[in-house]
């Protein structure tokens, strides 16, 4: 692990930077796509997420770091309300707001929510379908009919996902034939086919070689002009490239949140500074 | 040691290989002749009708029910004659009247048992009452199959009025083999890994949606292979169709009906009862085990058929969708 970190080449901050301390009062003048305010979280007895608050800004990519277990991917999952399939898990306290809205509220729809926050995973999992049906998809679920629109969403999502060269020659084939790095291309892809407002992230490079890595950073950095990006990684390294907002967790709690030169430069958490320079975690 | 499990699994085998064979050799006497086209079509393709066995000028004659009658118009004499039920003819009403009990019963079963297996495994939360459903199926499985004859019996044939009927028989066969069907449907449809649910559902698909497009049809595969063994049980078994469904001797065929409706409300002959017809409810002689070996061989063979079919189905999807 390395010390100082190479600090981000293109940090693009909303908002003055002060004004992004989740301490600091100013935070309703700043654009907000998603607001966590105060959340707990439960999975059954055992509390995974205390009191966290965090805004994150629209058009930007915010990374969430810390140790295995720290309760990041739970948190990211609650965005798009993914928790709702784990039996006996909910949000005791607090509330999220995608956009203004109340994600939480009784009468959500949730299918809508989750066209708004698409979701990449961990591990890709493209469907044993097409390469276009698998982008085709989101779109079918929809109610999106006409092949046109379906064949013009298929090759503009390809393209933003910087695939499109690749597999335009053979997109009747099987998704499963695609390399791993590809097959995540694809699952980023079939997100954006849908147009969502928020991507959300789980450790989309955990299971790639560098180049595969590469390639999905690079995409990240291309998409957060038109999307709001939450990214979950295990890697600072990643973190510190693609970011321009990090939010450290450990142990259900958030430690620290700000923009991503400043918490790998001059972390405010003694904690912070340790997790960054490889002290533990 | 070693040995004595080896002599146990070459037990098996004997058994099993002389079962067969003496199946085989017998029925094929009935079911194969040998003179072109070498398949005894009138077996095949008849119904049953009685033998009549006498000897008319030194000369030993075997005539069916038919033939008889035919001779009798031209031989005016007396014949002193020995009338052996079910022993000429054919057996083609029972291979249809099995066709049908197979199908309506898989269709039957398939309907419910996936659908409650959809429910057990994608809807369901892990609470007393479903468990005490799945004990409940578990039960099921252990019921003797004349219970569910008798069962099929007082419910549909009697209190719903459908009398002995295709229909009585279907929903009969088919709660029989709903424990295993629900099990197996369960597995495959768990077995479906869980990142295509969640994919499917973060593209804003709905549950129902998630479910009919990315769940179930990869999930098929293995609801067929299960129901290859439920048409094997729902095809040989007598007891719960001998009072819902099987006649033991019907003349029309299945689709002579005066209306379509007539159809579900009809008895119909099976092979299963007819050899158990044939060498129980009359009396015994080397005619009758012509007939009993002959219908034991086609049995063997249509079960075979209907399992092959829905292994090629199989086959076919999980070509289509592989993963």
């Amino acid at each position: 692990m390395v010390t100082v970190m190479e600090p981000p080449q293109t940090v693009r901050p909303q908002a003055p930077p002060e004004a992004l301390e989740p301490a600091a009062n100013q935070t309703e003048k700043l654009q907000v796509m998603i607001d966590v305010r105060e959340v707990d979280f439960t999975y059954g007895d055992n509390k995974v997420l205390h009191n966290i608050s965090l805004q994150m800004p629209p058009r930007a990519v915010t990374a969430f770091i810390g140790p295995s277990g720290c309760g990041k991917t739970t948190l990211l999952r609650c965005i798009n309300r993914m928790n709702d399939l784990v039996d006996g898990s909910r949000i005791s306290k607090g509330a999220i707001h995608v956009d203004g809205t109340d994600i939480n509220s009784p009468g959500l729809d949730v299918v809508d929510l989750r066209r708004r926050v698409g979701m990449v995973f961990q591990k890709s999992n493209p469907f044993p379908k097409s390469i276009y049906e698998n982008i085709a998809y989101g779109l079918r679920v929809a109610g999106i009919k006409k092949r046109s629109r379906i064949d013009e969403a298929v090759e503009k999502s390809l393209r933003s996902a910087a695939l499109w060269d690749e597999v335009k020659d053979r997109l009747e084939t099987n998704a499963y034939g695609l390399s791993g790095g590809q097959q995540q291309r694809l699952c980023i892809a079939r997100a954006l086919a849908v147009e969502p407002e928020v991507v959300l992230m789980d450790e989309p490079c955990s299971a790639l070689d560098p180049i595969a890595t590469a390639k999905i950073e690079e995409l990240i950095q291309a998409l957060k002009t038109q999307y709001t990006i939450v990214i979950v990684t295990h890697n600072m390294q990643q973190a510190g490239r693609v970011s321009d907002f990090t939010a450290f967790f450990y142990l259900g709690k958030l430690i620290e949140f700000g923009p991503t030169v400043k918490i790998f430069t001059n972390p405010g958490e003694k904690q912070t500074e340790d997790y960054i320079t490889g002290r533990f975690g | 040691m070693f040995w004595s499990f080896r002599l146990a699994t070459y037990f098996v085998l004997a058994c099993a290989t002389y079962i067969f064979l003496d199946i085989a050799i017998k029925g094929s006497r009935t079911v194969f002749t040998n003179h072109a086209p070498f398949i005894n079509v009138k077996f095949l393709t008849e119904p049953p009708q009685t033998l009549y066995v006498f000897d008319y000028q030194g000369k030993k004659m075997e005539l069916s029910d038919r033939e008889f009658r035919k001779w009798q118009e031209t031989h005016k004499e007396p014949v002193d004659a020995t009338s052996i039920a079910y022993s000429a003819g054919g057996i083609w009403p029972c291979i249809v009247g099995t066709a049908l009990l197979v199908i309506g019963s898989m269709i039957v079963a398939l309907v419910i048992g996936i659908s409650a297996a959809i429910y057990l495994s994608e809807y369901s939360r892990d609470t007393h009452f479903i468990r005490f459903i799945r004990v409940a199926i578990l039960n099921l499985a252990g019921v003797p199959s004349i219970v569910f004859g008798l069962f099929g019996f007082g419910l549909f044939v009697i209190f719903f009025g459908w009398n002995v009927s295709l229909l009585a028989g279907w929903f009969t066969l088919g709660l029989m083999i709903l424990p295993a069907i629900i099990t197996a449907s369960e597995e495959s449809l768990r077995a479906v890994p869980k990142g295509l649910r969640e994919g499917s559902l973060a593209l804003g698909a709905t549950s129902w949606q998630t479910i009919r497009k990315n769940v179930l049809p990869y999930a098929v595969p293995g609801i067929l292979t299960s129901s290859i063994l439920g048409i094997a049980r729902v095809a040989g078994e007598t007891a719960p169709i001998m009072f819902t469904a099987a006649y033991a001797m019907r003349d029309e065929m299945p689709w002579q009906v005066p209306k379509w409706t007539d159809f579900f409300f009809q008895g119909v002959m099976a092979l299963p009862y007819h050899i158990y017809v044939v060498s129980s409810k009359i009396p015994q002689n080397e005619y009758t085990e012509r007939v009993q070996y002959g219908t034991a061989f086609v049995f063997l063979i249509v079960v075979m058929l209907i399992a092959l079919a829905s292994i090629v189905l199989r086959e076919r999807q999980r070509r289509r969708l592989s993963w």
